[in-house]
């Protein structure tokens, strides 16, 4: 199972772009309509650390989903790692997900009968990589987080805090273009939601570029760089000067 | 970032079996139940089949072993169809048709059989008494439980054969403290007891005399009532339309000539439409196993929605989520398949062994079954892997 190579569908972007949005719109035809993103613009450079913040109905959900091409915007575009999201067909899009985004999620989403490491490999799953590989990255990526004595624990006998890690392990092995995370710390305590802050901005300091959803401004206040959103459109987009770098 | 080259998603083959098996593995319960229905079905087809031909392979053995040569011609009874009695002459007319290898008479005998000479002339116990050949057993290709049958020098004398039915209703097994029995106000002794005879099981019932000692004892005129026929097997046929015209002349449409064998073909016909009957009882129990994984498929994907929405996420295809619930339900039905032809052959195995059969279960039997359980599979698993395949990324994570 493959879909086509996707060269022609490559948009140019400034050097060190990963991310650019324009003009984006998301309205769902209920009634009445919903506009849950009015036109929105933002880009992220590669190696950001970049919060999203906005209380719940801003649109936060709606942008991850937009910028992470799960779902389609109703009108402006979406351009990830050089690919533009108009131009990519459904297969194409989850080719692009396979290898350039990366997915953190408030309630983890591991699967339960697996082990730590099995969960992190199923992060390359889509890759075509072979299991064998796989598990040897996995065990790299999970080494990298703190789990290197965790590995074959089956994610139910892991704490929250552990399994956060695993999915951040798993969002990362892949060495994707962007990781997006959606309340990575919505189901934690505040000492764990310090460690896994903690770990973001590390993962951050070697090379990777995050974006972080949260309505926690105090978790926002860590990173350099926030978005506000309210009522589907940017109330502010700020250099952070309290960050620590 | 620069723009770049994007190698579509892939999910290699194995993979494919990995991620097909998780429902399995992780709901080990819910699967076994539901691999259960069509293990059932499986297995009742399976086993249905089995016994079927380890049964007709068992008569096919009888039928060789008795052979399908042997003929009876009989007087027809009733009005207008004559006294009964075939020609006094008829034996003899019929020995003389050239493929006839060996004919054997019975005639009827007008008495009673009875253990003592105390029990009421009225409880016959359903035994007739027959008159017949020394070389009847030679003929029918019969066995004796014990004793000897009659021969040249016993026939004339008092002495009686029984058959299986006969000697179990007088309560003799065996002949060694040489057993009497009363027969027609005459002592007679017992000399042999007859096996169950497959071809003629009216002679089960009776008690065989010889033709002299009919005659002397019983007041009997020995006229045939039955001529049983041995011919070459390759004139079985050509002997059947000679005979009515051979034994009596006269009349020929009084003649009755029928073939023993085709009562136990008869029979195995018989059988036959039960395993029909049971095959499709069996086919309905694979229906409902196939509803069954349907159902417990689509109950799967509603409760797997988030893990539809991750994989969509990790970059799997619409197609790699209907490619896994399809091969789930596909690995079930096969589960369900590999233990119904393993229950089904151990069935016939149990049964057949107890009937001292041989174990037969014919390809078409387990081929076609564990075929029968992935096409069920197929079509069970394709619904379910549509439906988790069209839920959209967004609506499927949507899930707290």
């Amino acid at each position: 199972m493959t879909a086509p190579a996707l060269d022609r569908e490559a948009a140019p972007l400034p050097p060190g772009r990963v991310l650019s949005i324009r003009d984006v719109t998301k309205v769902y035809p209920t009634e009445p309509p919903v506009h849950a993103l009015a036109g929105v613009s933002l880009d992220v450079d590669e190696g950001e650390l970049v919060a999203v913040v906005g209380p719940s109905g801003s649109g936060k959900s709606t942008l991850l989903h937009v910028m992470g091409t799960l779902d389609r915007p109703t009108s402006g575009d979406v351009v990830v790692a050089g690919h533009s999201v108009n131009a990519l067909s459904d297969r194409q899009l989850s080719s692009l997900r396979a290898r350039r985004i990366g997915f953190v999620f408030q309630q983890f989403h591991l699967l339960n009968g697996y082990t730590a490491l099995d969960n992190v490999a199923d992060g390359l799953l889509y890759s075509g990589m072979r299991l064998y590989d796989r598990r040897e990255r996995a065990a790299l990526a999970l080494a990298r987080v703190g789990l290197a004595n965790r590995m074959m624990h089956t994610a139910t006998k892991l704490s929250g805090g552990e399994k956060q890690r695993v999915a951040i392990a798993r969002a990362l092995v892949g060495r994707p273009a962007i990781v997006l995370a959606d309340e990575p710390t919505g189901n934690l305590d505040s000492h764990t939601s310090d460690s896994i802050v903690e770990l973001i901005e590390e993962l951050n300091a070697e090379g990777a570029t995050i974006v972080v959803i949260t309505h926690d401004h105090e978790v926002a206040g860590h990173f350099p760089r926030t978005i506000s959103l309210r009522d589907g459109l940017i109330e502010s987009d700020a250099l952070n000067g309290s960050g620590r770098r | 970032m620069a723009a770049s080259t994007l190698t579509p998603s892939r999910l290699h083959p194995s993979d494919l079996g990995r991620t097909a098996s998780v429902g399995l593995r992780t709901r080990k319960t819910r699967a076994g139940l539901s691999a259960l229905g069509i293990m059932i079905g499986i297995a009742a087809m399976v086993a249905v089949l089995g016994l079927s031909e380890s049964s007709k392979w068992d008569l096919l053995a009888k039928l060789d072993r008795l052979g399908t040569n042997l003929l009876t011609v009989q007087a027809g009874q009733g009005i207008g169809a004559g006294s009964g009695q075939l020609p006094e002459e008829a034996a003899g007319m019929v020995a003389r048709i050239a493929p006839v290898e060996a004919t054997s008479s019975i005639s009827a005998v007008d008495a009673n059989v009875y253990k003592t000479d105390f029990i009421p002339s009225g409880q016959t116990g359903g035994i007739s008494v027959q008159a017949v050949d020394v070389n009847l057993l030679e003929t029918l290709g019969g066995e004796l439980t014990a004793g000897t049958f009659l021969n040249e020098a016993t026939a004339a004398y008092p002495t009686v054969v029984l058959g299986s039915v006969a000697a179990a209703r007088l309560g003799i097994a065996d002949v060694a403290h040489q057993p009497l029995v009363w027969l027609g106000d005459q002592w007679f002794a017992v000399v042999g007891v007859l096996e169950e005879f497959d071809l003629s099981p009216n002679l089960d019932r009776a008690a065989l005399v010889g033709v002299g000692a009919a005659e002397t004892f019983l007041d009997h005129e020995a006229i045939p009532s039955s001529i049983y026929v041995r011919t070459n097997p390759q004139f079985v046929d050509d002997v059947m339309d000679v005979l009515p015209a051979t034994a009596n002349p006269q009349n020929p449409e009084e003649i009755e000539v029928s073939r023993p064998s085709d009562a136990l073909e008869a029979r195995e016909a018989a059988s036959d439409a039960f395993t029909t009957l049971f095959l499709g009882l069996g086919a309905v129990a694979l229906l409902v196993g196939g509803v069954g994984i349907a159902n417990v498929m689509v109950i799967s994907v509603l409760e797997r929605r988030a893990e539809i929405g991750l994989r969509r996420a990790l970059g799997a295809t619409r197609r790699h989520v209907a490619a896994q619930f399809l091969g789930e339900a596909l690995l079930l039905a096969l589960v369900g398949g590999v233990g119904g032809v393993l229950l089904g052959v151990g069935v016939t195995a149990i049964y057949a062994s107890t009937q001292g059969w041989a174990i037969l279960v014919p390809t078409l039997a387990w081929a076609g079954g564990l075929a029968a359980a992935v096409v069920i599979g197929a079509v069970a698993g394709l619904y379910p892997a549509m439906r988790a395949s069209r839920l959209s990324p967004t609506e499927a994570l949507r899930t707290t």
